[in-house]
C-alpha cells in the first residue's frame, strides 16, 4: 500500500514560498525585458538594415533550435571560461530573457507583417516620424493580433524556468528537490511543485489576457 | 590527466547524439500513437470524454516538462516498479508529446468545414467511413506542417532527460565539460549539434506550411 505524506512537504512551506518567489521574480523581470528585445527585434527585422536583419535571424534561429537547458548551461558554465562569470540567478535571468526575446521577435514579426502596407504609408503621409509610425500605428494592432501567442510564450518561459534549479537558482523546482532530499517524500514534493506551476500558468494566462487590452496595446490618448 | 582533443569531444558527443535521436523518435512515435488514440476517442465519444482530454492537455501544457519527468521517475518507483532513467524519460516524453499532438490535430479536424461531415453522412457513410475517407485526409493535410514543427520541441525536450540521469547529448556534454575543463567549447558544440539536428526540421516545417497555405 502506498502511503502519501503531503503534510511532510507542506511543513517546509518557507522553502516552497521562497522558491515560488524566485520563480515569480525571474518571470516578472524576464518578461518585460524579453518583450523589449522582441519589439526592437521585430522592428529591426521589418525595417532595419540588411546586416541587422541577418544577425537577428541568426539569433532567433539559434535560440529556437537549441534546448533551453543547453542555453542555460552555456551561459552559466561556458561563459566563465570566456571571462564572464555570472551568479546562477543572473545566468537564469539572461537565459530566460534571451529566449523570450527570440521567440517574441518571431511572433511579433508575424503580427507586424500582417499590417497592411497602406497603414505605414498613411502614417508617413501624415508626417509621422518612423518612430511615431512604429509605436503609434504599427505596433498596437500588431501586439493585439499576436497577444495570445505572446501570452503562451511567456508562460512557456515561466514553466521553462524550472530548469534553472539545475544551476542552483533557488526557484520552485529547486525547493522541491531540496525538500525531497531532506524528507525523501519525492513524489509528494514534485506533485505540490507541479500543481503550483499549474496554478501559476493559469493565473498568468488570465492576468495577461486581462492586462493586454487595458495596458499594453489599448487605446492611447491622442 | 587525460587531454581531450576537439575530436575526442565531438566524437563522444556524436555517440551520445544517437540516444537523443532514439529517445526523440520513440517519444514522437509513441506520442503520435497515444495522441491518435485520444483524438479518435475525442471525436467519437461524448462531451465528457472531450472535457477529460482537454484536462489532460491542460495538465501537460500547464506544467514544466521537467516536473513531468521527475513525477514519472518517482511515481513509477512508488508503484514498486524498477525504473531506469530510460523508462521514466520514455514515459514522460511520450505522454507530453501525445498531449501536444492531440491538441494540434484537434484543431486540424475542426478546421475541416462542417459541410464535409454532412455531405459524408448524406452519402450514408458510417461514422468510421466518414472519418477515414472524408475528414482525416483533409485534416492530415493541414496537420503535417505543425506536426513536423512539433518534432523540434520533442527533440529539445529530450535534453531534460539528462536531469534524471539519462545519458543523451546534454548529459554527455555536462560529463565531458566536467572532465575536460572546457565548458565553453563543449556546450558550444552541444548547442551546435542540437542546431544541426533541429534547424533542417524547422526549415522543412516552414516549407510545408507555405505549401499548405499556397494550395
Amino acid at each position: 500500500m502506498i502511503q502519501f505524506d503531503f503534510l511532510a512537504v507542506l511543513a517546509e512551506w518557507p522553502l516552497l514560498l521562497k522558491g515560488l518567489a524566485w520563480t515569480l521574480g525571474l518571470t516578472l523581470v524576464a518578461t518585460p525585458l524579453g518583450l523589449i528585445i522582441a519589439t526592437l527585434g521585430a522592428w529591426s527585422r521589418a525595417s532595419g538594415p540588411a546586416w541587422l536583419r541577418r544577425a537577428l535571424g541568426v539569433y532567433v534561429e539559434l535560440q529556437r533550435n537549441t534546448p533551453f537547458i543547453v542555453q542555460l548551461f552555456f551561459i552559466f558554465f561556458g561563459l566563465p571560461a570566456a571571462g564572464l562569470k555570472l551568479s546562477p540567478e543572473a545566468a537564469s535571468l539572461i537565459a530566460m530573457t534571451l529566449n523570450l526575446g527570440a521567440y517574441g521577435t518571431e511572433i511579433l514579426r508575424a503580427g507586424i507583417q500582417a499590417t497592411p502596407r497602406g497603414q505605414w504609408e498613411a502614417a508617413q503621409s501624415l508626417a509621422l516620424s518612423p518612430v511615431q509610425t512604429f509605436t503609434r500605428v504599427v505596433l498596437p494592432p500588431a501586439l493585439q493580433r499576436v497577444w495570445p501567442a505572446l501570452t503562451s510564450q511567456i508562460i512557456i518561459v515561466m514553466l521553462g524556468s524550472a530548469v534553472c534549479g539545475q544551476i542552483s537558482t533557488e526557484e520552485l523546482s529547486y525547493a522541491a528537490n531540496l525538500i525531497q532530499s531532506r524528507n525523501f517524500r519525492a513524489f509528494e514534493a514534485f506533485i505540490i511543485a507541479t500543481l503550483t506551476y499549474l496554478a501559476l500558468a493559469m493565473l498568468a494566462r488570465r492576468l495577461l489576457m486581462w492586462a493586454g487590452p487595458r495596458f499594453i496595446f489599448g487605446r492611447r490618448p491622442a | 590527466m587525460i587531454e581531450f582533443t576537439l575530436w575526442d569531444i565531438v566524437r563522444n558527443l556524436l555517440l551520445a547524439l544517437r540516444w537523443t535521436v532514439a529517445l526523440s523518435a520513440i517519444a514522437f512515435i509513441g506520442g503520435g500513437l497515444v495522441g491518435g488514440l485520444l483524438l479518435t476517442l475525442r471525436i467519437g465519444l461524448g462531451r465528457r470524454t472531450q472535457r477529460l482530454i482537454a484536462l489532460y492537455v491542460q495538465l501537460f501544457q500547464g506544467t514544466p516538462l521537467l516536473m513531468q519527468l521527475f513525477l514519472a521517475y518517482f511515481g513509477l518507483a512508488l508503484l514498486g516498479l524498477e525504473v531506469s532513467a530510460w523508462t521514466a524519460a520514455t514515459l514522460a516524453l511520450t505522454l507530453y508529446t501525445s498531449a501536444y499532438l492531440v491538441e494540434i490535430w484537434r484543431g486540424c479536424v475542426e478546421a475541416v468545414p462542417r459541410g464535409q461531415w454532412e455531405a459524408a453522412r448524406s452519402l450514408a457513410l458510417s461514422f468510421g467511413e466518414q472519418l477515414r475517407h472524408v475528414i482525416l485526409p483533409q485534416a492530415a493535410r493541414l496537420a503535417i506542417a505543425p506536426t513536423v514543427g512539433f518534432l523540434v520541441q520533442v527533440i529539445k525536450g529530450t535534453a531534460l532527460a539528462s536531469v534524471i540521469g539519462f545519458v543523451e547529448l546534454t548529459k554527455a556534454g555536462s560529463m565531458i565539460a566536467n572532465a575536460s575543463f572546457k565548458p565553453f567549447l563543449v556546450f558550444g558544440c552541444v548547442a551546435l549539434l542540437y542546431f544541426a539536428l533541429c534547424f533542417p526540421i524547422s526549415i522543412f516545417a516552414q516549407r510545408l506550411e507555405r505549401q499548405t497555405h499556397a494550395r
